[in-house]
């Protein structure tokens, strides 16, 4: 069978759950990236605490790609700066941008974040931007040269999961870019439902972190989202609306 | 100078890298910006800090 992968900026990736390393401490990160089998991880800027702190790149298996967000970001220059420094950190040049203006809900702005990514993109910078699930947003980050598109199902950390669904499957049958689902997958099942509808990849970080044994979580999402997958690739049976069909034949055995 | 909001006296000849050694912060794991713009770490030796320049240290944290 051929392999199945997809591309981010000129990379192959197989896996397809992209993790978050926030709210847990780094002795979990690397458990968790191995029951994962997770070749992206997302991490933050911020500023250093200076002597004694661990470095977080310590605890990341090699080979597996940085995604530095550009969290904290409120419009598109503070993103771009942030960007800028996390490339600066020397571990490569994906970035998810990530602007929120509310801080509420942590709803993304969807036009900053397109303006943040024509610059970026322009810059040399693999752009992948948290967005609210909009076709016309998507569409101007497709010409803005974004590498993939990340709407959200839910706002973050709320484990709420696919609240946004009917929007979610508009950008995978519309958007020829891979659609990665991220913020408010809170189960396994729901990674595994938008996965089943053709996502290409699933981002989870607080359903990992706030579980309560987080590597198995972690392993619990990676069999959901390669079975959803499976599901998808393998076209899902239909669905009868009205009656049933037996599945076994209807021959006369033991009764005329 | 101010170095990641907090206000600190500033030693004559200051240089990025002498900065980053006297506050601790281990040089490879960081990123430093000097009034908004990024020092690359080939010019942490020859770039020096004036009174009233404002300094952020960064580095990766968890995040989502």
């Amino acid at each position: 069978m051929k392999q199945d992968v997809f591309m981010l900026g000129g990379q192959e990736f197989s896996s397809r759950f992209i993790l978050g390393s926030g709210k847990y401490n780094v002795e979990l990160i690397q458990a968790a990236v191995e029951q994962a089998g997770a070749q992206i991880i997302t991490l933050a800027v911020r500023r250093a605490n200076s002597a004694g702190e661990g470095n977080i790149l310590d605890y990341i298996p090699q080979g597996v790609t940085l995604l530095p967000n550009t969290s904290g970001a409120r419009n598109a220059q503070e993103a771009v700066r942030i960007a800028r420094l996390s490339r600066e950190l020397g571990c490569g040049n994906f970035v998810k941008v990530e602007i929120m203006r509310d801080t509420k809900y942590l709803l993304p702005d969807n036009t900053e974040t397109v303006r943040a990514t024509e610059i970026l993109t322009k810059e040399g910078f693999v752009v992948l931007p948290y967005m609210y699930p909009d076709l016309n947003t998507a569409r101007d980050l497709v010409d803005a040269g974004a590498a993939a598109v990340m709407p959200l199902a839910a706002p973050i950390g709320s484990n709420k999961g696919l609240a946004t669904r009917e929007f979610i499957q508009i950008l995978i049958d519309e958007i020829d870019l891979p659609v990665i689902v991220d913020a408010g997958i809170g189960r396994p099942s729901q990674a595994c439902e938008v996965m089943e509808m053709g996502a290409a990849a699933v981002m989870a970080n607080t359903a990992i972190a706030t579980a309560g044994n987080t590597p198995q979580m972690a392993l619990a999402f990676k069999k959901a989202i390669e079975a959803g997958r499976e599901a998808y690739l393998s076209g899902l049976g239909r669905v009868r609306e009205r009656g049933g069909e037996a599945s076994s034949p209807l021959t006369g055995f033991l009764r005329d | 100078m101010k170095i990641n909001g907090v206000q600190k006296q500033c030693p004559a000849n200051l240089t990025v890298s002498a900065m980053l050694e006297q506050e601790g912060y281990a040089r490879e794991g960081v990123a430093v910006e000097l009034n908004m713009e990024i020092v690359t770490k080939d010019a942490y030796d020859t770039t020096v800090i004036k009174e009233d320049d404002v300094i952020e240290v960064v580095s990766f944290m968890g995040g989502g």
